[in-house]
Formats: C-alpha cells, structure tokens, sequence
C-alpha cells in the first residue's frame, strides 16, 4: 500500500503525520457537511470547524502568523458576519429542505470531475515531493516581506477593503 | 511531509466548495462554499511556499484572507439587498438574466 | 510580484553591429505614446477644455506628425554613422532583384554562410561574390539611390538598398520559459507606416475640429480618434506577433464606436455591429495563423525571427501554408475583400473625418500591413516568385475584390458609398500586389492611396458639409462653382486614384501591373489589373460630373427642408444681403461669398476675394483665412447660409495639403527620382526572401494608361449621352472646365438643331439626325455602358446581395437554429452558468491532461 510505504520513508516526522491525518479527516468531513447540511447554523458551525482546522494545518507548516489570522480573522470575524447574515435574512434556523437546488446531480459531477482531476494531476505532477520545514519562517520574516517587496499590493488590499466597507454601506443601506 | 497530503486536502476542499457554489439554494450557503474554495487555495499557497522555502506563499495567503473579508462583506450585503427586493434569498428565483 | 522588467535588450537585427541607431529610432515609443496620451486626456478631462479637446487631440497629433517626421529624416541618414567611422558597411544589403530561382538559391546560401560563420548576414551579393559590398566606398551609402536609381533598360534588374532594421524589446511578462516582449521594430516599412498614418490622422483631427464642430459627443469622438490612430502606430512599430494583436484589436473596437457614433439611429449602430462581427470573424483567422507561427517558429512572438524561420525553411512548409492561410483570412476581414468586403460600405453611417481614417490610413490597411509584414511566411507558403498553378489565393482574391468592387461603384447614389466601393478595390490591388509578389508595389499603393483616398473622403466630407450633410449625388451638381478649393483638390485627389500620370496612383498602380507583368501573371492578373484601372476611371468620372457639374440640385437652405418661408427672413448677420440675393446663382454664390469673407474679416479686403470664380492659387487663400479670426461669429453662420459654399479653414486646408501630397507622393518612387520610395521602405526580410525588385518598364505603363484612358473615355462618352436627354439643363451651364467645353459646345450645337431645324423646317432630315445622333453616336457609347451597368447590377444583387449576403443570412439562421437548441441552457440562474463553466474547464483540462500523461 503506497500510503504506508510512504509513511515508513518518513518515520521522523510521525507524529506530524498523526496530526495531519486527524485534521484532514476532520476538515474533509466538516466540508461535506458544510455543503450538505439541511440546517443553516449547523452549517455555520461546520465552517468554523473547516476554518479551525485550516489553522492547524498551518501550524502544521510553521506558519504560526496566519494561523492565528486565520483564528482571528476568519473565525472571529467572517463567521460572525456569516451569522449576522443568517439572521438578518431570516433564514429558516431549523432543519429545512430546499436548501439545495434541481441541479445538485449536475453539481456533485462537475464538482466530482474536478476532484478526480485535481487528484490525478497532483499525484502525477508532485508524487513525493517532501516539505522540508528545516528552518521555522518567523512571523517577523513575513512582516519584512509584506513591507519591503509587497508594500504597494499591502496599499492597494487597504483600498480594496475601505472601497469594500463603503460597497458594503451603499449597498445594504435602507433608503 | 509530503507535499500532496497538503494539496490533495486542499483539493477535496476545493472540489465541496464546487458542489456548495453549485447545489446550493442559499445565498448566504454559496458565500459559505466560495469561503472553503478560498481557504482550500491558500492551503495550497502556504504549502507550495513551505516547499520552496519562502515566505511569499503566507504573505499572499494573508491578502487573501483580507480579500475574503471584503468579498464576504461585499457579498452578504449583496445578498441582503437580495432578500430585501425578492423578501428571499433563493437564488434561483434570481433569474433576470434568463435569456 | 511587482516585477516589471525593463532589461532594454538592443537585438539590433543581424545587421546593426557598428550602427548607432538615432536618438528617435531608440525611442520610438514616443510616437504611439502620444495619441494615447491624447486619448486619456481628452476622455477624462476634454470636457473641461475649450471645445471639448479636441484641439488637444490635434495638438498632440501635430507632435506625433512631427516626431515621424524627424523619424523619417533620421531614418535616412541611417548608414552613415558606421562608415564615417570606418565600420564595414554591414548595413547594405544589396540585392540585385531578378525573380529566378537560383537567385534565391544564392540568397539563401549566404543566409546559411552568414549564420554558420558568425558573421552578420548582412550583405547579400547578388552575384554570389561575397564581400564585393564591403569595399564599397561611403559614396554608396550616401546616395544609394542616384547610382542605383534603375535608369536602365526595363527589365534590367538594379540594386536594393538595406537599412538594418532596430529592434528594442523589454520583458512584458513570462509564461513558464517563454519570453514575452514588448518592443518595437523600426525598419523602412514602419518609419513609412508611422509617417502616413501620423500625417493622416493629424490630418482628420484638424478637419473633425470643424466638422463635428456641433457635435454632441465630441469628446467622446477625438478620444476614440485618439485610440484609434495608437492602435495603428502600435501595430506598425511592434516587434511581436503579440502587439500586433493588441494594436489590431484596439482598432476593431475603435471602428466600432467610431462607426456607430451617431448610434441614436439604429442604422448607424448596426452597422458599427456589421463591422465589428465581420472584422471579428476575420480575426478568428489572425489568432489561427499567429499561434501555429508562435509554435512553428520554436514558440517565438518575435516577427522578425518568425520571418528568418519562414526564409530558411525552418518552419516545414504544411505550417506556413496553414498559417498563411488562417492569416490572410484575418486580411480579408479587417481589408475588407472579397467574400468579407460588405461591411465597408455600411461603414459608411460613421463621421466622414472617421471613415477617412478607417480607409486611408488605419483599419483597412491594417491587413494589407499584416501580409506585408509577414511577407515571407506568404512568399515562401504560396511560392509565389515562381507559382505552377499560375495563380494563388492571394492574387486571385485581390483581383476577384478589385472587379467586383469596381462594378459596384456604378449603382451607388450615395457618394461615400462610392468612395467606398472605391477602396475596396483599391486594396484589392494591394492584395493582388502582394500575391503576384510585387511587395513593394502594394507598400507604395498603400501609401500613395492613404492621401488620395483621405483627400477624396475629405472633399465629400467638405461637399457634404456645404449641402446639410447629404451624401446623396442626386443632391449635389454644380459645386465646382460653390466650392472652388474643395473641387480643385477634389478633382487632384479623383486623377491620382484614376492612375493618371503623373498623379500618386499611376506610379504605385504602375508597380503593382509591372510585379504582375514580370512575375508570370500577365495573361491573368495584368489584365484585371487594367480593367479595374478602367472602371476606376469610369466611376469616378461619374462622381465628378454628378457632383461638380450640371446645376446644383439640393435644397438652397436647411430650411428649405422643412419650411421653406424661412430663408427668405434670412439671419441677423452680414448674411442678409447675400442671401436674398439668390436670383441669380452665380451671382449669388459669389456675393454670398463675398458676404460671407468680408463679414469673418473686415480687414481683408473685399476685392481680395472677389474673383470667386477664378482659380485661385490655394496658398494665398489659406494665408487669408489662417489670418482671419476664426471665432465662432464667422463661420457659425455659414452653414446656414444659404447656396452651397466653400467650407472653413480646418476643412479646406487639409484638402490641399492631400492634394499637394497627392501629387509629389508618387513621384518619389518614379525611375527618373531614383527609386527612392524603393530604397527607404526596403526591409530585410523581403530582400532576403528573394522578393522580385523589377525595373520600371515603359510598356506597362503605357498599357495601364491606356486601359485607364480607355474607361476615362467610355465614362465621359456615356454622361455625354445621358446629358443628351437633358440638354436644357447643361445649356444654362456656360462655365466649364476645359476639356468639357467642347462637349457642352456639341450640346448646344444639337439643341441648336433641334430647336432651329426641327422647328423650322419640321423635316425628315432633322429627325434623321436626331435619329442618327440618339442612336449612332450615343448608342455605341451608350450600349457599352449599359451593358456595365448590368453588370454592375446584377453583381450587385445576385453576387452581393444573394451570394454574399445569403451566406451570412444563412450562417445567421443556422445560430438562431443552434441558440434554440440551446435556449434552455441561458436558464438566467448563475449557478447553472457557473456549472457549465467549471464542467467545461475541466474537461479541457481533462483533455490536455489525457493528452500529455503518457509524455511525463
């Protein structure tokens, strides 16, 4: 079985392996969820756990910076919005049917195809290519590299968010 | 670590984020699903940047989750105005493009 | 990653080394820079300036004239440097041009040589001596052309002198290993590009200032103007296949909105609709012949290493024949030939200052650039030098185009349509140049015919302007008495497109016979060529006697259209006078002149101006009007006027600037100036390609003359019997030009008869000479016209109308037939269109991948 194979070539990073396996078990089955849920909130909260385990995942890769991002922004915030969404909406909290659409056959293909796409593609193109996580990417590292090579697009992204809020405003103002 | 556990998760993310954006009736659900495809592309930038030892995998990572913020903001207030016209958010009654 | 590369690499062609290039040919960018330039601001900002910026749009168009101009002089001074510095003349590429095959055998064993020793290929001896040219002394380089100029025996081949091409390209962006520039080509071929279309586009601002004077969306219009003339430079300038694209489709977009710029009128918008469509589906042949050229030349954008693989047959030729193919497919869109040729005239509903541009120097020509460009991709694909067949799709579609466009001209009434007609047969004989190889032929037609067609355009943009914006024949008559300047430069921009010596088209049409006299096309396309060069001396006769002579037959006033009881209250102005004094029209139009002139200016004196009907040398005019204020009071009255009088200022003084360049433009590249058009457009490519070069030769021209001559004499023979009919109305005209007096002396001499004899003898014998004439004179004449007019119509309706116009009605159904099949994918739910999209990425991802699995 090549998963084990694969597993024995890397017995010094087991324990990364464990953790990985568990995220993804998680975050895969959260994922369906989150697309197959018939309650709303539970979809929600099916999210959060995606996210969580997103940030895992990036722990996973040193990048503690963005996992703590990722909590704060994502969870913290997006989430939030997404409830706020939910409500102002009055979005049927219980279970409900409907929630999905006539074309959901159509959907679960393409949306098949492209996962055996991916997978094919990903399998041939990187096989074992391993991480070498040797040196730990400081959060400073990141810091030096948003100010000194990407300072404009780092400008640009706060234009894009206040031109976002005041979108935001104009559209949901009630006139 | 391999490199492909990372990016075969990303692409199952991915590829549930599809199904979401398609099947899915709700508007606030699509904007749900487009966050999973979001987030399955920046496993993917932090991890192919991991592989090649830099860092401008994450920084690109974190202006997508800036980006992400605005689009959901952008997009809920969409979908707001949605349910304010139509009193629903079912997207398929949002058809005027019917040809 | 902001990485935007700037590393300038100076790949100054196989032949630079030791060639300081000048200072604009280095930065050449300038040029195009400008009309963009011109286009932000005016868009932006135009609406705040005086006249909605449209003097900034000439302004900055002045500067782009004049910095190709400084191009064009530098250009020629390019060879000097190195050889007063003692460099070996690697520049010349001298190329004795005969079109035999081990001629090519030869050129292309240096080629090899070249490449194989290092060296610069750079001179190419015609006679397999190398290095005979680098002892060449300076004085060659100097002037090339006196030595050279082909004062020979016709026939005789004489030598071509090479200035290497510049080439500056910066990284634009990179996909994976391959490079993408953005540069710039200067060579022969595009310093002559970059001068016409400058010098025409600053041509159309000026005049548009005055004509589109009032217009609503002025702006907007010098903007596009603007655009447009930047996508032209930018094509002509570019050094990849990738910039071509863009400058081509810059323009596609800017006809598009130039065309359908009055679009309150759904005929205009549909037909800015027509153009963009039929422009499109030529374009879909560009992007074919572009991207086998990219992989057939080893994944190169560049179009001079595209070039070199075409001539060293790097590309196998089943890919050149498909690329030339697919490219000249996007010709016949966007130069509007043959099968594709039926939006041009519909382009028609545009601002006439636009439709000059689009036909004189940008859009239409673009095609006629492309081939020329590409050149020997063609020349190699179709073999053309040397041809089995005897034909090839090139030529054949130029002359079906140059026929069928000339009959047509016959059965328009609208004068532009004409034109029109005109220039699609016109660049049918630059296709058909290029097909029988006469390479520098077309080059030269396209830039002899950018002045005249734009003078023509102009001048019925003019006549318009003076008769409330009717472009209907019917309307006009007699103008060449209102519009003295506009008619004389008319008459100028009407002989050079006849091919009359010594006007412009006579000496580039002459080349474009004489490639196909020598190339082995002379029982073909020779011929064609001298039957189109008779219709287009026949219709435009008709332009010229519908329009200039007879009476004027419009409406005195604007309002004459609608209430005719206005005229007669006349304006609150000087015009008073002149107008009531209508009675008498010659009078009157000369006194409304005078009127007109001494109100816009007290100063000038009224005498000066009085000898309206005399031909007045245009130069002391144009001193007067420049001098006169041309504030608003002058002329805004003018077109209400009353008769049909001489436009402003802006109108009339780029006519005589056409008119005087459609005089001396041909005469540059005549065999007694040297050859000089020849030597300074002359680019490598060609030369090394073993594209003929042949001699100026007495018997063609004489021939094509005389074919000219002969539609000149039919179409005057067949007015003469129309007039006939009504001969009351040509009597009243006692002023005519000189050669017409006498015709108009034989109507008086047979209304004489008539009236005289018939009434006073009421004989058999004044009936048989009313017979005799009706039937005899006129009926020979008259039979051969009729006969073309048939043909015109029947070309017309079943070959156009039926044929042409069946075919896309019928493509037309068969998508409706294919949209109903589809109608209930556009279900208007964006989730299903998103399914779609993302199902089909990834099946053509599927598809590349299954493709390419087994490879990696």
């Amino acid at each position: 079985m090549p998963v084990a194979r694969l597993l024995a070539a890397d017995t010094a990073n087991l324990p990364q392996h464990i953790a990985f396996g568990l995220l993804a078990v998680m975050m895969s089955f959260s994922a369906l969820r989150v697309v197959t849920a018939r309650n709303v909130v539970h979809c929600a909260l099916y999210l959060v756990m995606v996210l969580a385990g997103v940030a895992g995942i990036y722990i996973l890769l040193a990048a503690e910076f963005l996992a703590a991002v990722q909590v704060l922004v994502y969870i913290g915030a997006i989430v939030v919005l997404f409830l706020f969404g939910i409500m102002l909406t009055r979005a049927p909290i219980g279970r409900s049917r409907g929630l999905d659409n006539d074309q959901r056959g159509l959907a679960a293909m393409v949306a098949l195809a492209v996962a055996g796409l991916l997978t094919a593609l990903l399998l041939d193109g990187f096989g074992d290519d391993r991480i070498d996580l040797a040196g730990p990417q400081r959060s400073g590292d990141v810091g030096l590299e948003i100010f000194q090579s990407y300072v404009i697009p780092f400008e640009v992204v706060s234009v894009l968010l206040l031109a976002a809020l005041v979108g935001a405003v104009v559209l949901a103002r009630r006139d | 670590m391999y490199l492909n556990e990372f990016l075969l998760l990303s692409a199952v993310l991915f590829s549930c984020g599809v199904y979401g954006v398609l099947a899915r009736r709700n508007g606030v659900l699509v904007l749900m699903s487009i966050e999973l495809i979001l987030n399955a592309v920046n496993i993917n930038l932090v991890a192919f940047g991991a592989f090649h030892g830099q860092v401008d995998g994450q920084v690109f990572a974190l202006f997508t989750v800036a980006i992400a913020a605005a689009e959901v903001g952008v997009g809920l207030a969409i979908v707001l105005l949605i349910y304010r016209n139509t009193r629903s958010i079912d997207l398929d009654q949002v058809a005027q493009m019917k040809g | 990653m902001l990485n935007i590369g700037l590393l300038a690499t100076e790949a100054g062609g196989a032949a630079a080394e030791g060639f300081e290039a000048g200072w604009l040919t280095r930065h050449v960018w300038l040029i195009p820079l400008l009309p963009v330039v011109s286009f932000v601001v005016t868009l932006f900002f135009g609406k705040r300036f005086k006249g909605g910026g449209a003097w900034f749009g000439v302004s900055m168009m002045g500067l782009a004239l004049l910095l190709s101009t400084a191009l064009g002089v530098e250009w020629m001074g390019r060879g000097h440097v190195g050889i007063e510095e003692g460099q070996p003349p690697a520049v010349a590429a001298t190329y004795r041009g005969t079109a035999s095959g081990d001629q090519e055998h030869q050129v292309q064993q240096v080629i090899e040589e070249a490449e194989r020793t290092g060296e610069p290929k750079a001179s190419i001896p015609g006679h397999g001596e190398e290095g005979e040219e680098h002892a060449l002394p300076a004085g060659r380089f100097s002037l090339p052309a006196a030595e050279s100029g082909g004062e020979g025996p016709a026939g005789e081949p004489h030598a071509v002198e090479v200035r290497p091409y510049h080439e500056a390209e910066a990284g634009w962006f990179h996909i994976g290993p391959i490079e993408v520039g953005f540069g710039f080509h200067i060579d022969g071929f595009a310093v002559i590009m970059l001068f016409t279309v400058s010098f025409i586009s600053f041509l159309v601002h000026l005049f548009s200032t005055e004509y589109l004077r009032d217009d609503r969306r002025r702006t907007h219009y010098f903007a596009s103007l603007g655009l447009f003339t930047a996508g032209m430079l930018l094509m002509v300038s570019s050094s990849t296949s990738l910039q071509l694209l863009l400058g081509w489709e810059i323009m596609g977009l800017c006809s598009f909105l130039l065309i359908g710029h009055w679009w309150e009128e759904s005929k205009n918008s549909d037909a800015a609709l027509k153009a963009f469509f039929t422009t499109r589906t030529g374009d879909v042949g560009l992007l074919v012949g572009l991207s086998i050229l990219f992989f057939g030349a080893g994944q190169t954008f560049n179009i001079a290493k595209i070039n070199q693989q075409a001539i060293t047959g790097e590309i196998p030729r089943s890919w050149l024949v498909a690329a030339a193919v697919a490219l000249f497919i996007a010709c016949i869109g966007k130069s509007a030939q043959f099968p594709l040729h039926t939006w041009l005239p519909d382009a028609m509903a545009g601002p006439t200052p636009a439709s000059a541009l689009i036909h004189a120097a940008t859009m239409v020509v673009a095609g006629v650039y492309m081939v020329g460009r590409f050149y020997p991709v063609f020349f190699s694909a179709f073999r053309i030098a040397n041809n089995a067949l005897g034909f090839n799709i090139i030529a054949l579609i130029g002359g079906i185009t140059i026929i069928i466009a000339g009959l047509l001209a016959f059965v328009q009434q609208d004068i532009k349509k004409v034109l029109a007609y005109s220039t699609v047969s016109q660049l049918g004989y630059m296709v058909m140049g290029l097909g029988v190889g006469a390479w520098t032929g077309a080059i030269f037609h396209l830039f002899t015919h950018a002045f005249f067609k734009a003078l023509l355009f102009m001048g019925a943009g003019s006549i318009s302007h003076a008769c409330w914006h009717s472009f209907d024949m019917r309307d006009f008559g007699g103008l060449r008495k209102h519009m003295p300047k506009t008619f004389v430069t008319f008459m100028i921009g009407t002989v050079a497109l006849m091919g009359l010596p010594p006007l412009a088209g006579f000496w580039s049409k002459d080349e474009i016979l004489l490639g196909a006299w020598t190339n082995g096309y002379r029982g073909t396309f020779f011929l064609v060529g001298c039957v189109g060069a008779a219709l287009t001396c026949a219709y435009m006769t008709r332009v010229v006697y519908k329009t200039f002579w007879g009476e004027y037959k419009g409406p005195q006033t604007p309002d004459a259209i609608e209430h005719a009881s206005h005229a007669a209250h006349g304006h609150h102005d000087a015009h008073d006078d002149a107008v009531e004094n209508q009675a008498p029209a010659l009078v009157g139009a000369s006194a409304y002149q005078e009127g007109a002139k001494a109100s816009a200016d007290p100063g000038v004196k009224a005498a000066a101006h009085g000898t309206v009907q005399s031909e007045r040398g245009p130069h002391d005019d144009e001193a007067s009007h420049t001098a006169d204020d041309h504030g608003d009071s002058a002329h805004a009255g003018a077109p209400l006027g009353g008769y049909p009088h001489e436009s402003p200022w802006p109108i009339t003084v780029p006519l005589i600037v056409l008119a005087v360049m459609s005089v001396v433009a041909g005469i540059i590249n005549a065999p007694f100036f040297g050859l000089q058009f020849t030597h300074f457009s002359a680019i490598e490519p060609i030369v090394a390609a073993g594209v003929p070069e042949p001699s100026f030769s007495g018997v063609v021209a004489v021939i094509s003359t005389l074919g000219a001559l002969a539609g000149l004499g039919l179409a005057v023979a067949w007015w003469r019997g129309m007039r006939f009919g009504l001969d009351g109305l040509t009597r009243r005209n006692g002023l005519a030009g000189a050669g017409y007096r006498l015709l108009e002396q034989k109507y008086y001499l047979d209304a004489l008869y008539e009236r005289v004899i018939v009434r006073g003898i009421k004989g058999p014998m004044a009936s048989a000479a009313y017979w005799f004439n009706q039937n005899v004179l006129d009926g020979v004449a008259h039979g051969v016209s009729a006969t073309a007019r048939r043909a015109a119509t029947f070309t017309y309706d079943v070959v156009d109308q039926e044929v042409v116009d069946g075919t896309v009605n019928s493509v037309g159904a068969g998508a409706t037939g294919l949209g109903r099949g589809f109608k209930h994918m556009a279900s208007g739910k964006v989730q299903q269109y998103v399914a779609y999209l993302i199902g089909g990425a990834a099946a053509g991802a599927l598809v590349i991948f299954a493709i390419t699995f087994n490879r990696s």
